[in-house]
């Protein structure tokens, strides 16, 4: 674990979701709307094509803020706001610095970036160390 | 695109959801989860807990049927196929692990309209079998007007 001080640099995090990592979201979650799986569906509801769930790209974005404080115990909070769909097969990077700290509270701004373009920015997350 | 505000406020029914240890491992697999006490029973007794951790996220898990069951409440009234995940918060006390039950109930918070789309806000709130305040969810769901 880092010292974490205002202003440092949490490790990126990068993840190139797979063919099947939505249809393996689909199922862990229990979300199975077909814009996730099914091509042929999402263009017919004005998608490029199957997106991934947003909720598989907050789990990257609480995974890489759980690491930096070494661990899920210390995740306390996460928020965010999708910005943009995530696609299968291009890498989803995670980047996030620490905005303040108070004692062993300390608070993280994430984003998430695919094909540079930005699919979660201003994450908040609150950690206790 | 009018918005129904009528249901705003209804709670709907608790769903509670027993969490199995295959389930964990299924779901920490799916999003690349590395921690070794969530996917190896071994390094979770270890550390001390009595099954595996299940990841924060895996809330999404034991609050679906909740979340679910709000969302498609005809009174709710979103139009399925025209949704998209609009934002999320997670407030998080004591860890979950294999063999905890949760139970979820889910409000109906806000619905408002702005720039022709319509924005859906539900609240969770899930406790373990001890009563604990396991997590608290804010769901904002986006539906985009027909074209």
């Amino acid at each position: 674990m880092s010292e974490l001080a205002p202003g440092d640099e949490l490790a990126p995090l990068a993840v190139t979701p797979d063919r099947i990592a939505g249809a393996r979201y689909a199922g862990a979650s229990g979300d199975f709307n077909p814009i996730h799986l099914d091509d042929e569906f999402a263009r017919a509801v004005g998608l490029p094509g199957r997106i991934l769930h947003g909720l598989y790209t907050m789990a990257l974005v609480a995974r890489a803020a759980a690491e930096a404080a070494g661990g899920p115990e210390h995740l306390r909070r996460l928020s965010l706001q999708f910005r943009g769909a995530a696609v299968p097969e291009e890498e989803i990077t995670v980047t996030g610095t620490v905005a303040a700290r108070d004692g062993r509270h300390v608070t993280l701004t994430l984003s998430a970036h695919q094909l540079g373009r930005a699919i979660v920015r201003g994450a908040t997350a609150e950690l206790e160390l | 695109m009018a918005v129904d505000a009528r249901a705003v406020g209804r709670v709907f029914p608790p769903h509670s959801y027993m969490v199995g240890r295959e389930k964990i491992r299924e779901y920490a697999r799916a999003v690349g989860e590395r921690d070794p006490r969530c996917l190896d029973l071994d390094a979770a007794r270890a550390a001390g807990h009595p099954d595996l951790v299940a990841p924060p996220m895996f809330a999404v898990v034991y609050c679906a049927a909740a979340i679910e069951e709000a969302m498609l409440d005809p009174a709710v009234g979103i139009d399925f196929a025209m949704l998209v995940h609009g934002g999320q918060e997670f407030e998080w006390g004591p860890l979950v692990h294999a063999g905890d039950e949760v139970t979820t109930e889910v409000r109906f918070a806000e619905v408002s309209e702005r720039i022709g789309m319509a924005f859906y806000r539900f609240e969770s709130r899930s406790a373990n079998q001890l009563g604990e305040e396991v997590c608290r969810g804010q769901w904002t769901q986006i539906v985009r007007p027909r074209a």
